[in-house]
Parts: structure tokens; C-alpha cells; sequence
């Protein structure tokens, strides 16, 4: 119950918000104080893409969370977690085609298209962009929620993606402690995603009758399409 | 170390030197850890003493040396190379050291040597990430003879005037100025003349992306990365300082270029 009130209380938003902030806050202190090391941009980039995985596993985790600890009210940060998830994928394609490419635009589109590993990480900043563009109530309304749930659950490709770039990156070099760690995270939030389907499916089996001819029309319609 | 500068063609740069906290704090050394500032963390295990490095193979005289012996056998030169890692980032280091020719002489190869092998100490005691999975240890490289030969080729004892530091690879390893920085082997102890390309660490773990030659080669790019430019660590500008472009066989195309007449470089990258 405290849990619960806690969170929704009024700061708690702003809290969040702001504790999200905090990874940018750092880096761009760190960068103006040249407290990156010895090769910042380098730093900059993998640390906004570091964050944007981390975000990413967040905002997946706010449904099993809400479900297991029986805790409804976490849902009112899943949005705000996704958009930070956008945040610093923004930060992250910036970083690169600024630190990395000097906003040569040709030569980003040419590196993009040249290696695997970067546009898998860009074709999943591209498909996460209509996602953040559809964040606020009136897009929901606008679409109605069964598209606009729809159009969402690309994030399931969008982290798969995401992961894969970050494999690929490290493959080279053959160094996927860190990989495994986000995989084993994500496996765990996609997993439970798809048990949750299959039991929902299976405890709708022994449904009442009306349901049974339906689907058994459902079924005979898809046969006779074979 | 006390050092007279170097008069190999070629060996001494008039860019400026990369500040030694950074030569220092931004390495890869991955027997001490995969991030690069790891191994200024981790390798203060190392012991460089006693410390001896076998030569053995192709030769007349193979021999064991001391390491303070090994320090001895030629006048130690200061040398002003540019470093180019793979990676796509640069530094200009001062080293310490002499021509691995002069040692390689003292063991007088036989007439079928055609190539020379590092190996690099593989202590599971001091060096924490022997054993990851990472690459098969111990680490291992190699240059053709005429590479090994070549007076820029170096063996570095020391860098900005002192003795190595243990994360850039003391007691002792190679420095080739003109190949990226992973040809350059660390903490070596043992070299072997051979008759054939001898297995090279980064080869085996990864064949698609790092070739036994390893020449620095604008125009050849890494298969997940370009490399017609790079990062200078410390550069002025900071943030904002624009990558330079990278040079063939990284500016020593002058003192190294023969070497590879006729050779199809993107085939032998």
C-alpha cells in the first residue's frame, strides 16, 4: 500500500524525471570540464547508447513490474521512460553524426549503409520515432488504442534490434560479457511477455460456448482458405 | 632511461606528443581488462622482474636473455612514432628502445627463416583477464623477416624518457610505427624465427577483420568502421577537434613502402 501511495504522489513524476535527466546531466557536465577521459567522443557516444539500452530495458520492465508486484500505478512512468529512451537515442545518433562524422551528411548516409552493425542500431532509431511521435493522448485517441497497441509493440523489434547492434559492435572483438547482461535482461522482459500470451490463450480454451462456435467458425473459414 | 635521438629515416616526428596521462590511462592491454582504462588499473600486478626473453627458431645462436641484459646489447634511442590503433584513434608517443634487428642479428637467423613470432607473457596470477574468453592466450604476433628487420622496427624498452610503463607492455615489447597498434606486441618473452606465417592473436579470434599485415590503410576500411580518418587523443579543440585524416602505412609509406611493391594490399590487408 505505501508503495503504491508513494507512487502517486505528486513529486513522484518530477523525481523521475529528473533522475532521468541525470545520465545527460553528467555527461554534458563531464564534457565541459573535459572529464572524459582521453578520447571523449568516443565516451560520449557509447555512453548515450549505454543509456538508451538501459532506458529501453526500463520502460520494458514497467509492465511485468506492474503485473507481478500488483502495483497498477507504475504505468504512469511508462511513457516518460520511453520518451527518455528516445532522449538519448537521439543523443546517441547525434553524438555519432556529430563527434563521429562532423555532420557530413553524405558520408553518414554512406556508413550507414555500408556496415551492418549501423544500420541495425539506425533502422531502430528510425522505427522508435513514430513511436515518441505518438506518445500523447491525442495521437492514442487519434488512432484508437488497437492501432495505436499495435504500432507500440514494434518495440519488441526495436530492442531486438537494439541488441543486435550492440552484439555486433562488440563482435569483433569477441567481448560480450556486457552484451550478455542486456540480453539476459531483455530475454527476461520479452519472455514473460510471451508466457503471459500463452497462458492468457490457454486459460481462454475452456471458454463458454458462444466463444467455442466462433472460433470454430474461425477455424473452418481458415481451412476452407487452404 | 637515457637515450640519444634516434637517426633512423623516419624515426623521429616533429608532431607533438600526446600527453603522457593519457598515453597512460587509455590503453589496450587486454590480459588486464577489456575497457581501456583497465590495464592502468589492473596491471600493477605485473612483475618485470626477474624477467627473460627466450629467442629461439630459425636461428644459429638461439639464446635466453636477461631482460637488464637484453636493455644492454644496443645503444637505446629515443624515437618519436605516431600510433595508429585500428580502433580509429592516434597518438604520438616518444619510445624507448633500439631496432629489433640488432637483436634479431645477434641470433643470426638461418637462410629459410622467413618470418618472426611474439609471444607475450600469459600469467593467469598477475594478469587478470587471461583466461577470458576473449582471445585464445598467450597473445601472439608476427611480422615477415624483411617487416622484422626494418630499422623502425622497434624494441622498446621505455616511452617519454622513463621505463615502460606496465600497461604500455613492460618490460619490453615491439613497436612496427607503420602497422596498427595491435601488431606491436606486449610484455613479450618469447620470439620464435619461423618458416611460415605464424598465428597471430587477432587473426584467429576475428580473420574478416584483422589480416597478418595490418598496415595502416586509409583505403582499406574496417569491415564495421572507415578508416580514412582518426581521432588524435588530446588534440586541441577538444569536443569539437575534427578527425584528421589517416596517411599510408600511416605517413612511413617513404621508409616502408618497398616492402610491399607488387602486393595487393586489400587482399593482403
Amino acid at each position: 500500500m505505501s508503495a503504491a501511495k508513494a507512487l502517486l504522489h505528486p513529486a513522484a513524476k518530477p523525481l523521475v524525471f529528473v533522475l532521468s535527466l541525470l545520465p545527460f546531466a553528467w555527461l554534458f557536465y563531464a564534457a565541459a570540464t573535459q572529464n572524459l577521459g582521453a578520447n571523449p567522443q568516443e565516451h560520449l557516444i557509447r555512453s548515450t547508447g549505454d543509456w538508451t539500452l538501459r532506458f529501453l530495458c526500463l520502460t520494458l520492465a514497467v509492465t511485468p513490474a506492474r503485473v507481478v508486484l500488483k502495483l497498477p500505478t507504475l504505468q504512469r512512468f511508462r511513457r516518460m521512460l520511453g520518451l527518455f529512451t528516445y532522449f538519448y537515442v537521439v543523443l546517441h545518433f547525434l553524438s555519432y553524426s556529430w563527434f563521429d562524422q562532423g555532420f557530413d551528411w553524405p558520408e553518414i548516409v554512406k556508413d550507414i549503409a555500408k556496415r551492418p552493425f549501423i544500420l541495425v542500431g539506425f533502422a531502430a532509431f528510425l522505427l522508435l520515432t513514430p513511436l515518441a511521435a505518438t506518445s500523447f493522448n491525442r495521437a492514442v485517441k487519434a488512432l484508437g488504442a488497437k492501432r495505436w497497441q499495435a504500432l507500440h509493440r514494434l518495440v519488441y523489434a526495436i530492442a531486438l534490434l537494439g541488441i543486435l547492434h550492440f552484439f555486433w559492435m562488440r563482435a569483433g572483438k569477441n567481448n560480450f560479457a556486457e552484451v550478455a547482461v542486456y540480453a539476459a535482461i531483455l530475454a527476461v522482459l520479452l519472455g514473460w511477455r510471451v508466457k503471459e500470451a500463452l497462458r492468457k490463450r490457454a486459460s481462454r480454451s475452456p471458454a463458454p460456448p458462444g466463444r467455442d462456435v466462433r472460433t470454430a467458425r474461425s477455424v473452418a473459414r481458415q481451412e476452407s482458405r487452404v | 632511461i637515457a637515450a640519444v635521438r634516434s637517426t633512423v629515416p623516419g624515426a623521429v616526428t616533429m608532431e607533438k606528443p600526446t600527453e603522457y596521462k593519457d598515453a597512460t590511462s587509455y590503453n589496450n592491454f587486454y590480459e588486464f581488462g577489456t575497457d581501456k582504462a583497465d590495464p592502468a588499473e589492473n596491471a600493477h600486478t605485473l612483475k618485470t622482474r626477474p624477467w627473460t626473453v627466450e629467442v629461439e627458431g630459425l636461428v644459429k645462436k638461439p639464446a635466453k636473455f636477461a631482460i637488464d641484459d637484453l636493455v644492454k646489447l644496443a645503444p637505446q634511442e629515443e624515437r618519436i612514432y605516431r600510433l595508429r590503433c585500428v580502433e580509429g584513434w592516434s597518438m604520438v608517443i616518444p619510445w624507448v628502445g633500439y631496432s629489433l634487428a640488432r637483436l634479431i642479428e645477434k641470433v643470426e637467423p638461418l637462410g629459410n627463416a622467413k618470418f618472426v613470432e611474439f609471444v607475450s607473457l600469459a600469467d593467469p596470477k598477475t594478469m587478470p583477464f587471461v583466461g577470458s574468453r576473449v582471445l585464445d592466450w598467450p597473445y601472439t604476433e608476427g611480422l615477415r623477416m624483411d617487416e622484422a628487420m626494418h630499422p623502425l622496427t622497434l624494441l622498446g624498452f621505455g616511452m617519454y624518457g622513463e621505463v615502460l610503463p606496465n600497461q604500455n607492455g613492460a618490460p619490453v615489447r615491439i613497436v612496427v610505427p607503420w602497422k596498427y597498434g595491435f601488431k606491436s606486441a606486449k610484455s613479450i618473452v618469447k620470439i620464435r624465427v619461423t618458416d611460415r606465417m605464424p598465428p597471430t592473436a587477432w587473426n584467429k579470434a576475428a580473420a574478416n577483420e584483422y589480416g597478418f599485415y595490418s598496415n595502416v590503410n586509409p583505403n582499406v576500411d574496417h569491415p564495421r568502421w572507415s578508416q580514412a580518418t582518426e581521432r588524435r587523443i588530446g588534440e586541441g579543440g577538444g569536443l569539437f577537434a575534427k578527425r584528421t585524416k589517416t596517411l599510408m602505412f600511416n605517413g612511413y609509406e617513404a621508409q616502408v613502402g618497398q616492402l610491399y611493391a607488387g602486393m595487393d594490399l586489400k587482399k593482403n590487408f
